[in-house]
């Protein structure tokens, strides 16, 4: 009996030590790519050159491609995976569903709407008015969540996933016919923002945009990291969660209202990314298991990572076109979502 | 055969009513045309130039080809109107055989993958053989329709409980994404950007009597063969078992309605560009006034996909002036709500 105690300890010391090499090594391949992909672009630098300039011991025309263009680039797309990511795994927790992702559900749509409203009308030059993007996008995404769950719930079942998302595919498609309408009477240069922004260029890439996104991530995703328990109860079902003595209504809204914040701050930065959040937390879990308090951790690298390869590859293959990064990540994307769709019941 | 059709009760998933109205089709094949036909003579007065009904008669009938705006009627006006009647009747056709088809009640060919198919065979198109005629422009935009509709509905079909309506329309929109991310960066690599959003946004703005010449017998063969195969359609919409009890070769009836969906809706999506939605609607529609007897939805259709859209063209040219609304999202901005109102009846999950 005590044997199997001390063995059933170390087999859990094991798992535990396993799953740390995991999360680990998904931070080295983050870090390596990110050096991958400062040296990556129009005009390419040698990683010794990169290191040099790192140091501030670069040219001048070394430093301004470095650290006005390259750098807050990459912390952008880095910030945006992650929350993207975070905020798909809460979203699939909740629903206990492989399917769900904030993008499907026409969050990004909504915060979109906002977004490009105000940048037509006021643009997004002042630091000030970069500040309030994010508000603007979290209204928006706010009043299409609402929206969503209001027209999807039904006294005789509540919200089921499928109308869920056939909702949010509907409320995009309306949002999407609005934003048309709307730019109709736009400019050549405001057209092409709108169609930048729809394909997920990350258009907000300079420091100013990095400042305005992390006092948010600073914020939410520490509270979401501090709810993983909450997550996993969650996860087991109604029942067992109620059972438990956990608030199952209450949680749950307040873990959606995170993953909407989490997604509307960074669509607002990063223009429309869809799929990020659905295929990080599914690698996470193959790698990590359920257990959100480690599953957490390695969906916002495994996001950070698949964000920054995407856009690193979407401005170094395609010299000297720029392919945003959002139509990289649909393209990686959709085949995953299609191969899930077909393997449920 | 007749007797037995009659005495086949249709199952309650797609219809709700029990008799066919006969009255009620007969009123709207007759009586449709001659309201579209004056719906598409106030369009033609509409717009930019200030042009009178007796005018538009005159242009038609006493045409004087020194008179400018005769030649506004006939060049400008009268094929983009042409083209708007005979494509909305297109989109709505092809959405009745869908739904007829496979009993599924969100069948269109804008959320199957139809309309992304036929925009990403389009973009590589514009990319690589900029100088195509506007037939082989029609013939790609079939191809890759066919290829956007059999991506979405085999993949749908995969998996133990078959597509299901909900599962189709996930397919569908998960296969558009990828046409779509496909084609834009197509667009973007190739510097055909502005090509392609023009096309994408539903535009019949362009449309000429080259156009309309060229578009006109698919459809209007497309329409023709819809009516000749209706009635094996309302034996197919009873379900496969008991139409193959009533001795219907099930297998050629949907091979030849899915002929005819890709080259009803591939023809009008190459000329009026990704417009989701009539599809879906007018069929219900149909059905709401008509029943469920096949042989008057599909000409009823017809005639109400040919008014929806005459009159979706008229509102996307009047109703913010000088600038157009795409006619795609105007009508989105209707389709909407009502497929929001059909996924709310849906009671079967995944």
């Amino acid at each position: 009996m005590a044997e199997r105690q001390t063995n059933h300890e170390l087999y859990q010391r094991k798992i535990a030590l396993r799953h740390a090499v995991i999360v680990a090594s998904c931070a080295a391949l983050l870090i390596l790519s990110l050096i991958v992909s400062m040296n990556i672009g129009y005009i390419p630098l040698s990683p010794m050159d990169t290191l040099r300039t790192l140091m501030g011991d670069g040219t001048e025309r070394e430093t301004l491609i470095l650290f006005q263009f390259r750098l807050p680039r990459i912390l952008i797309s880095v910030l945006v995976g992650a929350g993207l990511a975070l905020s798909g795994c809460i979203v699939q927790g909740i629903s206990r569903n492989a399917l769900a992702d904030p993008g499907l559900l026409g969050i990004h749509a909504g915060a979109g709407l906002m977004v490009i409203l105000y940048v037509l009308f006021f643009g997004a030059q002042s630091f000030l008015s970069v500040l309030t993007l994010p508000f603007l996008a979290l209204t928006g995404a706010g009043i299409t969540a609402v929206m969503i769950y209001v027209l999807a719930f039904k006294p005789s079942d509540g919200v089921a996933l499928l109308r869920l998302i056939l909702t949010g595919l509907a409320v995009q498609a309306g949002i999407s016919a609005l934003t048309t309408v709307l730019v109709v009477k736009l400019d050549d240069t405001q057209f092409d923002f709108v169609a930048l922004w729809q394909a997920g260029s990350i258009w907000g890439s300079n420091w100013k945009f990095i400042l305005a996104l992390l006092p948010w991530m600073l914020l939410l995703i520490p509270y979401v990291l501090m709810q993983s328990r909450v997550l996993d109860v969650l996860s087991f079902g109604d029942e067992t969660a109620v059972s438990l003595g956990l608030g199952v209504e209450k949680e749950r809204r307040r873990l959606l209202a995170a993953a909407v914040a989490l997604a509307a701050v960074c669509v607002a930065v990063s223009g429309s990314i869809g799929f990020i959040g659905l295929i990080a937390p599914h690698l996470a879990r193959r790698l990590v298991g359920p257990k959100h308090v480690i599953l957490l951790p390695a969906c916002g690298l495994i996001g950070a990572a698949l964000l920054s390869a995407a856009d690193t590859l979407a401005r170094g293959i395609m010299q000297p076109a720029e392919i945003p990064a959002g139509i990289m990540a649909a393209m990686i994307g959709a085949p995953y979502f299609l191969y899930l769709l077909a393997r449920t019941r | 055969m007749k007797q037995l059709q009659e005495s086949v009760r249709p199952g309650p998933a797609l219809h709700t009513q029990k008799k066919s109205r006969a009255l009620a089709a007969w009123l709207i094949i007759i009586l449709g045309p001659g309201l579209v036909a004056w719906l598409m003579a106030l369009s033609i007065t509409k717009g930019a130039a200030d042009i009178s009904l007796p005018l538009v008669w005159d242009a038609l009938f006493r045409f004087d080809g020194g008179d400018i705006r005769h030649l506004i009627v006939a060049d400008l006006r009268l094929p983009r109107v042409v083209a708007s009647a005979l494509a909305g009747a297109a989109f709505a056709v092809a959405g009745a055989l869908m739904q007829g088809m496979t009993r599924n009640p969100l069948a269109d060919s804008g959320l199957i993958g139809l309309n992304a198919g036929a925009g990403f065979a389009l973009s590589l198109c514009f990319a690589f053989f900029p100088h195509l005629g506007y037939l082989k422009l029609i013939l790609c935009s079939f191809l890759g329709a066919a290829f956007g509709g059999v991506l979405a509905t085999g993949i749908a079909s995969l998996g133990r409980s078959g597509a299901l309506p909900m599962r189709l329309v996930l397919a569908g929109a998960a296969v558009s994404a990828l046409l779509t991310a496909l084609s834009q960066g197509v667009a973007l690599y190739f510097n055909v950007a502005q090509n392609l959003m023009f096309w994408t946004l539903g535009g019949v703005a362009g449309s000429n009597w080259t156009q309309v010449s060229i578009m006109t017998p698919w459809i209007g063969a497309g329409l023709l063969g819809a009516v000749a195969l209706s009635r094996f359609i309302t034996l197919l919409s009873l379900g496969e078992e008991v139409a193959k009890g009533l001795g219907l070769n099930t297998v050629l009836v949907s091979i030849l309605g899915s002929l005819l969906v890709l080259v009803l809706a591939g023809t009008a999506v190459s000329v009026l560009g990704a417009v989701s939605f009539v599809g879906l609607m007018v069929p219900h529609l149909a059905r709401f006034l008509i029943g469920v007897d096949y042989r008057w939805i599909i000409p009823a259709s017809a005639v109400l996909g040919a008014f929806l859209l005459v009159l979706a063209d008229l509102g996307a040219r009047t109703l913010t002036p000088p600038f157009e609304i795409p006619v795609g999202a105007l009508i989105s901005l209707i389709g909407v709500p009502f497929f929001l109102y059909l996924a709310r009846r849906q009671r079967r999950a995944l």
